[in-house]
């Protein structure tokens, strides 16, 4: 069964098509890796699973469930959240009008923002009962990146993105703030609920930091780590969340061979250990030959080729993606990168955005 | 022992806070009567000007969440001060016929303005940065000409006044202006409360959500922190300390106006919050109390203490300078703009920093220092420093 199914998904920033008409499955506690050359909208398609961009055109499913999709009918949601506040008004001023007091006045006025913050509130909030009630009013949204770690996905970034001046240990309790239940009354009130989930919360991000191989380094900020550390541990934050689907973007790079070796191993111990279903994106193809059950090759925004690594390697189109067409029909092709796809890495990549 | 003490402190924060305040209460209570403070005003008067102090106090701490902890620049705080104000003006004068119970005024004119921070705060707090203070500085600008204009509702530009004085305390007797003791007391409890709660909001998922929403929003929100909500708590959280400031200030003046609440009270209070240390509660509210008691109390008795030093006036050159006769309140604002600069020149992170914005500020102090130690070592670790010099692009 697969867990996450997207089809024909398309983005376009302008005139530019980023992602063109993927059809993309992720099978249930597998590893699956999406590879490219630079600017190939390998970053953007995850992006857009992870709910940050909204699709152009195409759908993706996760657990049999759509929450991905190009938005339909959102202009009616503004309209829905001041139509209460408007009923209460004219209620309040059809029987205000009679005593025609200024009481009453002030009482209709104040209903109304009542009626009005509350909607708004809802309205912003985004309960999992809103959302159903949009769905058969006919509009829908997109998932937000933070309603999907809520459905069990979790990321890291391509450049690492950890809350620099918080401690390795904050950084991790953060990640696990969906799986956290108290709320700011809790907090001030300093419950014993929220003590005791306090008190679990920190040993249960100190069992994380072990298991990325962060033991001993949970007071220390995260900028102060160094870089190899900074990848373990936002790979510890995102699992935090307890996610079924984890994204890494990159894991691997900028690390030294023993490193990407650790990481290596680390991620294949995810999955058995942990049961995680992943997806990968990497240039490093050591990583990526030597563990993905299917791989993914995509270039300028269309999907070239899919199948398991091997099947991958062979394919004459990725080694034109990645080399260049052979200079007897091309002699103007540039010099092919030192990597050959499949054999040597890794292939280094700067920031593509 | 200096250690043991921070660690007990930590584990016991909120006995800390209490102990700490009974001590600056007893302080507060015993210096005025003591020569250096007693000889620039009496007793009362000191204590009259240390419950102004925490109105301010309570203002700043509150800001500092808006600002400090979730790190949303709020220039129009004044508003939910005015809104608090005025809430506790309807429910206790001569002109609305009313008069309610001082106590749960505070929690309701608090409550009024938590409100009216969720009613702006919801659609505007998917701006960021700039668009949200020139947004917050509108509304800061709006509520004080509405309550003008309003004079029906309003009294326009006279304001409500003859705001009935709190019923009596149990013990300390009646609230009267001769008698500003009981304020005191009032202001030094609601600081108190205050700073405990405000203190376990920062140390719970909540507070580190606002801090790593402040660190990098777009990490938080793929972390699974609903950012606009997360912030919408820290945006009316502020409102609402700042209303409950609002309903003291305004028992205690027993008149609001709408020139109570310009846009000058939310540039004072947003510069003692940078002045004590943006993101450090205790630092902000002694930053508070220092910047009001200067602005107000020292700044307007500096030419008396000069002449009760007896400093002669002096030539200076052509100039004939008379120390004793300068205006110096006048001066308030140069003064203030001279000690910013200062500040941002020598101490950028105000005068009792929060650690980590400590940091974030000297990062390039340290980096300077850290580079030369740095290259050398990479001459000797070659791939490592490539590899890592591919990870920062």
């Amino acid at each position: 069964m697969s867990l996450l199914e997207a089809s024909r998904v398309t983005k376009r920033f302008g005139g530019l098509v980023a992602v063109n008409n993927v059809d993309f499955t992720i099978p249930e506690k597998s590893i699956v890796s999406l590879i490219g050359p630079n600017g190939a909208g390998k970053t953007t398609f995850f992006n857009i699973i992870a709910g940050i961009y909204d699709p152009t055109a195409g759908e993706i499913d996760f657990h049999g469930r759509r929450v991905i999709a190009r938005p339909k009918r959102a202009w009616l949601e503004p309209i829905l959240w001041v139509l209460p506040a408007l009923l209460v008004a004219i209620l309040t001023i059809g029987f205000g009008v009679e005593g025609r007091s200024d009481g009453s006045i002030i009482l209709g006025l104040a209903l109304t923002v009542l009626a009005l913050m509350v909607v708004l509130l809802i309205g912003v909030a985004r309960p999992p009962k809103y959302q159903r009630f949009l769905v058969r009013l006919g509009i829908f949204k997109s998932a937000r990146p933070n309603d999907m770690v809520v459905t069990g996905l979790g990321r890291t970034f391509q450049n690492i993105r950890l809350f620099q001046n918080m401690t390795a240990m904050e950084n991790v309790l953060v990640g696990m703030h969906t799986k956290l239940g108290s709320t700011w009354i809790d907090a001030i009130l300093s419950t014993p609920r929220d003590r005791r989930e306090e008190a679990a919360a920190r040993v249960k991000a100190r069992e994380l930091l072990a298991l990325v191989g962060l033991k001993g380094r949970d007071d220390q900020l995260a900028k102060n780590l160094p870089y190899g550390d900074q990848r373990r541990l936002e790979v510890a934050r995102a699992l935090g969340s307890e996610p079924v689907l984890l994204l890494l973007d990159e894991p691997t790079a900028g690390m030294n061979p023993r490193e990407t070796q650790q990481l290596t191993s680390l991620i294949s111990r995810l999955r058995s250990e942990l049961g995680l279903t992943i997806l990968l994106i990497e240039h490093d193809m050591r990583v990526v030959m030597g563990i993905s059950d299917r791989v993914t090759v995509l270039d300028h925004g269309e999907k070239i080729a899919e199948g398991t690594p091997d099947e991958v390697r062979r394919n004459p189109k990725v080694i034109e993606a990645y080399l260049g067409t052979p200079p007897a029909e091309a002699p103007e092709t540039e010099t092919p990168a030192t990597a050959v796809a499949g054999t040597t890495g890794p292939v280094v990549e700067g920031s593509e955005s | 022992m200096l250690s043991q003490l921070r660690d007990a402190s930590d584990s016991h924060r909120s006995l800390t806070i209490v102990v700490a305040m009974a001590i600056t209460t007893i302080l507060m209570y015993v210096l005025p009567g003591l020569p250096p403070l007693s000889v620039v005003q009496g007793s009362n008067i000191w204590y009259d000007s240390f419950a102004n102090a925490g109105v301010f106090v309570l203002l700043a701490m509150g800001l500092n969440v808006v600002i400090g902890m979730a790190g949303l620049l709020d220039l129009g705080y004044a508003a939910f001060f005015a809104i608090g104000a005025y809430a506790y003006a309807y429910s206790n004068s001569p002109f609305s016929h009313t008069d309610l119970p001082f106590i749960p005024m505070l929690f309701v004119g608090a409550a009024v303005a938590g409100i009216f921070g969720i009613l702006l705060g919801a659609p505007t707090l998917r701006l960021r940065g700039d668009y949200l203070a020139i947004m917050t500085l509108g509304f800061g600008e709006i509520v004080p000409i509405v309550f003008l204009n309003l004079d029906r509702f309003t009294q326009g530009t006279n304001g409500i006044g003859g705001i009935y004085r709190p019923e009596p305390l149990p013990v300390l007797g009646a609230f009267s202006p001769s008698t500003p003791f009981n304020y005191f007391i009032v202001m030094v409890v609601i600081v108190t409360v205050t700073m405990i709660l405000l203190y376990r909001l920062q140390d719970s998922r909540i507070g580190r959500a606002w801090n790593a929403i402040r660190e990098d929003e777009l990490a938080a929100a793929a972390n699974g922190i609903n950012t606009v909500t997360t912030k919408l708590l820290a945006f009316s959280l502020g409102a609402t300390t700042s209303g409950l400031a609002g309903v003291f200030n305004a028992s205690k003046l027993t008149i609001v106006s709408p020139d109570q609440f310009l846009f000058t009270v939310s540039f004072t209070v947003l510069a003692m919050v940078i002045l004590g240390g943006m993101g450090n509660i205790w630092g902000v509210a002694v930053g508070a109390f220092v910047v009001y008691n200067i602005q107000v109390v020292f700044l307007k008795s500096i030419n008396g203490i000069i002449e009760t030093l007896g400093i002669p006036a002096f030539d200076l050159g052509p100039v004939h300078v008379n120390l004793a006769k300068v205006p110096f309140s006048d001066y308030q604002y140069l003064l203030y703009g001279v000690a910013l600069v200062l500040m941002m020149l020598l101490r950028p992170e105000g005068l009792f920093p929060n650690q980590r914005r400590r940091q974030e500020l000297h990062i390039a102090e340290e980096f300077d220092e850290g580079e030369q130690g740095e290259i050398t070592g990479a001459m000797g670790a070659a791939p490592g420093a490539a590899g890592d010099a591919g990870g920062t692009l």
